[in-house]
C-alpha cells in the first residue's frame, strides 16, 4: 500500500522500537531494560497518548512498536485502527497488565501481532521484539489459554460458520496447548518433532485465525471494545 | 463484522467506526430554523442544502415535510455546546429562498383546494406557526439553563413570557378555527371538541418541557448510578490497594515480605477485576454453581504463591464442578506446586488446567534444577504420597517428567463423570475409590 523508504526487515542494523504507554515510569523501565544489554534492540521513541503516537509512528516509522492496550482515548487498539491500514509495514505487540478477555482479544483482533504481560522479564521482551519483527506471532500461555478455550467446542455451541477460520487442526491446538503449559518454541518443537520454524508456522495461523474468525466470543469481545 | 478479507495480516476492515460519524444532534450554531436540518446533514455527512431541499420537497406529499421538521425539532436533541459554525450568507440566502418556496408552494396547494395543503396553510398553518414559535423560545431557556449551569429553567424577563404567550394564542387559535371552519356539530359534541382541542393545545405547547422532564430524570438516575458504582470502587481500593501500599511501606526494608504482599495485592484486584479464572467473566461455568476445579486450582495456585514467595501462573482452559476425584487432583497439583517451589529453585511455576470431555488434565512444570524419578530418595513423600498415591486412589494417573537440569513437569490426569472409559496408559483403578 503506502511505501516506506526505511529498511523494514533488513538483516542488518538494530530492530527500531517505539514505545507507547501511558505510564512514563513504565516506559523509562523498558528503555532501560532493552538499551542495556540488548544491542540488536534500539529504542527510537516512545509516547504517553494515543495522538502522539499515531503522530511520532507516522514520522518515525519503526520496526516494531510495543503498545499498552489501558489508556485514555481508546487504547492500543485505538493506535492500531488508526495507523494499520497505512502502515502495514510496522509490526505491532501488545503489552499489558489487564488479563480481560476483552482487551487481549481486542487488540489482536485489531491487528496486533502479539500478546505479552508487563511482568515479562527482559530478555523475554527482547526475544518477543526479535520475533515479531521476524514475522512470527508471540502468544503468551494466557493468551494461549483463551484461544484455545474460545476454539473449543462445547456441548450446544453453534456449529462453525467457516471451518477454515474457525476451527483449529489438531496441530496447532497441540502447540497452543504446550504454549499455555509454559514451554518456549523450542522446546515445542522438541517435543512434538517437529522444526521451530513449523512452531512458528503453527501460530502464525492461529493468529490469523484468532483475528478473522467470526467464532461467537471472538466478535462479541471485539465488539464490545467497538472493534467490529 | 464482514466476511473475512481475504489477505492474512489485515484485520477487519475497521477504517470508518461509528465514532468518527456525528451523533444526530441539532444543531446550535449556523441554523435557520430549529437546526434539525443541519443536524441531520452533519449526522449523514451530506449538504445541508439537499437536506433543506428533500424537506421543501416532501411539502408537496401533503406537507409531509412540515410533519417530519415538526418530529425532528421534538425528538432531536440540540448539541450540547456552541461549535461555533457560521452560517454563510449565500447558505442564508439559499434558506431563505426555500423557506420562501415552502411557503409559496403551501398557498398554491392552498389555492388549488388540495384539501390537505390548504390545512396546512390555513388555521393548522397558524397552529404550526405559535407552535414553532414556543418550541424556539424553549430552545433559547435550555441554552441559557445549560449558560447558568444548574439555575433552573424557568423563563426569566418578560420577552420570553410574551413570546410564549403570542405563540400560545398562535396554536389555540389555528385549531380554534380549523374546528369551526371543518365542523359543525351540536353543543354537547362542541364541548367536549372544545376540551379535546384544548388539551390538544396544551400538549403541543408544552412538547419540549415534557421532553426535557424526561430526559432531566433520565440524566439524574444515570448520575446517581455513577456515583453509586465510584463510591463502591473507592470502598474497595480503600479497603485493598491503599492498606497493601501502607503495609509495603512499613516494611520497604524486608523485600520478600514486600514481593509477597505485592503479589497477593495483584492477585486480589485481578480477580477483582476479572474473575476468579480471570478471563473476565462472572464464571466460566454457569453462575451460582458450586465453585469448580479452575477455581480450586487458582486457589491453590495463590496459597503456594503467597507462602513461598514465588510466582504461580494458571492457565485454565474449561471448567468442571468440583466431586471427590476432581478435589484430589487439586490437592495433588498443589503438592506439585509446593515441591516445584520448594526444590525447583526457581522464581516461577506455570501450571495448565484443561478440561476436555471426559477428562480433566493439569499440568505442573517448572524450568528448575530438576532430579532422577528413579532416584528419589526415600524420605521425600511428597511425591509418592500425596501425588501419585491420591490420584491412583481415585481412578487418575500421574506422568512424571524430569531430568537434572531440565525442569519438572508433573502431569495429572482424571477422568470425570459421564465418560470414564478415556484413562491413558496407566488406568489404576480401585473400584470403592471415593
Amino acid at each position: 500500500m503506502t511505501e516506506t523508504t526505511e529498511p523494514t526487515g533488513a538483516p542488518t542494523g538494530p530492530i527500531r522500537v517505539f514505545l507507547v504507554d501511558d505510564h512514563g515510569l513504565f516506559r523509562s523501565g523498558v528503555r532501560a531494560e532493552l538499551d542495556r544489554g540488548v544491542p540488536d534492540v534500539q529504542v527510537v521513541g516512545e509516547a504517553g497518548s494515543v495522538d502522539e503516537a499515531v503522530a511520532a509512528i507516522r514520522h518515525i516509522k519503526p520496526d516494531v512498536v510495543l503498545l499498552d492496550v489501558h489508556m485514555p482515548d481508546g487504547g492500543g487498539a485505538e493506535v492500531l485502527r488508526r495507523l494499520r491500514p497505512e502502515l502495514p509495514d510496522v509490526v505491532f505487540l501488545a503489552l499489558s497488565v489487564s488479563d480481560a478477555a476483552e482487551d487481549v482479544i481486542a487488540v489482536i483482533r485489531a491487528g496486533a501481532r502479539g500478546y505479552i504481560t508487563k511482568t515479562i522479564s527482559g530478555r523475554d521482551l527482547a526475544d518477543a521484539v526479535r520475533r515479531v519483527h521476524g514475522g512470527d506471532a508471540v502468544f503468551s500461555p494466557r493468551l494461549a489459554g483463551f484461544v484455545l478455550d474460545v476454539f473449543s467446542d462445547r456441548p450446544g455451541a453453534a456449529p462453525p460458520g467457516d471451518p477454515d477460520l474457525d476451527m483449529l487442526t489438531r496441530r496447532e491446538r497441540d502447540v497452543l496447548r504446550l504454549l499455555a503449559r509454559g514451554y518456549a518454541y523450542k522446546e515445542i518443537a522438541g517435543e512434538l518433532f517437529i522444526s521451530v520454524k513449523t512452531v512458528e508456522t503453527h501460530v502464525s495461523s492461529v493468529l490469523r485465525k484468532t483475528q478473522l474468525s467470526n467464532r461467537y466470543e471472538l466478535s462479541r469481545w471485539a465488539s464490545d471494545r467497538r472493534l467490529v | 463484522m464482514t466476511a473475512g478479507p481475504t489477505t492474512a495480516a489485515a484485520p477487519p476492515a475497521t477504517a470508518r467506526t461509528p465514532a468518527e460519524r456525528r451523533p444526530l444532534q441539532r444543531r446550535r450554531s449556523g441554523r435557520f430554523i430549529a437546526g434539525a436540518a443541519g443536524g441531520v446533514a452533519d449526522h449523514l455527512g451530506v449538504n445541508v442544502l439537499w437536506v433543506r431541499a428533500v424537506l421543501v420537497a416532501l411539502l408537496l406529499l401533503n406537507g409531509t415535510g412540515l410533519v417530519a421538521y415538526a418530529l425532528l425539532w421534538i425528538f432531536i436533541r440540540q448539541e450540547p455546546t456552541e461549535s461555533g459554525r457560521v452560517m454563510e450568507r449565500n447558505e442564508r440566502q439559499q434558506a431563505l429562498g426555500l423557506m420562501a418556496l415552502a411557503v409559496a408552494v403551501g398557498l398554491a396547494g392552498a389555492a388549488l383546494d388540495n384539501s390537505v395543503v390548504s390545512w396546512i396553510a390555513g388555521p393548522l398553518g397558524v397552529t404550526a406557526v405559535g407552535a414553532a414559535v414556543v418550541w424556539q423560545e424553549a430552545d433559547q431557556s435550555q441554552r441559557r439553563r445549560w449558560a447558568a449551569g444548574a439555575r433552573s429553567g424557568v423563563l426569566a424577563g418578560g420577552r420570553p413570557w410574551l413570546r410564549v404567550l403570542s405563540g400560545a394564542v398562535f396554536v389555540a387559535a389555528g385549531i380554534a378555527v380549523f374546528l369551526i371552519g371543518n365542523l359543525e356539530l351540536g353543543q354537547v359534541q362542541f364541548a367536549v371538541l372544545a376540551v379535546v382541542a384544548t388539551l390538544v393545545g396544551v400538549a403541543v405547547i408544552t412538547v419540549p418541557w415534557w421532553l426535557r422532564l424526561v430526559r432531566d430524570l433520565g440524566e439524574e438516575r444515570r448520575q446517581r448510578i455513577i456515583e453509586a458504582e465510584r463510591a463502591e470502587i473507592a470502598a474497595h481500593l480503600h479497603d485493598s490497594v491503599l492498606q497493601t501500599l501502607a503495609l509495603i511501606q512499613r516494611q520497604s526494608d524486608q523485600p520478600r515480605e514486600v514481593q509477597r504482599l505485592a503479589r497477593g495485592q495483584e492477585r486480589e484486584l485481578r480477580s477483582w477485576l476479572y474473575g476468579p479464572a480471570g478471563y473476565g467473566r462472572a464464571s466460566m461455568s454457569e453462575p451460582g454453581k458450586a465453585a469448580g476445579l479452575a477455581e480450586a486450582v487458582t486457589t491453590a495456585a495463590a496459597e503456594v504463591e503467597d507462602t513461598y514467595a514465588i510466582d504461580v501462573r494458571p492457565v485454565v482452559v474449561g471448567d468442571h464442578p468440583l466431586d471427590d476425584d476432581l478435589r484430589a487432583v487439586v490437592l495433588a497439583a498443589r503438592e506439585a506446586m509446593v515441591n516445584a517451589a520448594k526444590h525447583a529453585g526457581v522464581a516461577e511455576i506455570s501450571v495448565y488446567v484443561e478440561v476436555e470431555e471426559g477428562e480433566a488434565h493439569v499440568f505442573v512444570r517448572d524450568r528448575g534444577v530438576g532430579f532422577d524419578p528413579g532416584a528419589v530418595s526415600a524420605d521425600r513423600h511428597g511425591l509418592a504420597d500425596s501425588v501419585h498415591a491420591r490420584m491412583e486412589r481415585h481412578g487418575g494417573t500421574v506422568r512424571l517428567r524430569s531430568a537434572p537440569g531440565e525442569g519438572t513437569e508433573v502431569h495429572l490426569s482424571m477422568p470425570i463423570d459421564g465418560a470414564g472409559g478415556t484413562t491413558a496408559e496407566r488406568p489404576v483403578q480401585e473400584e470403592a475409590g471415593t
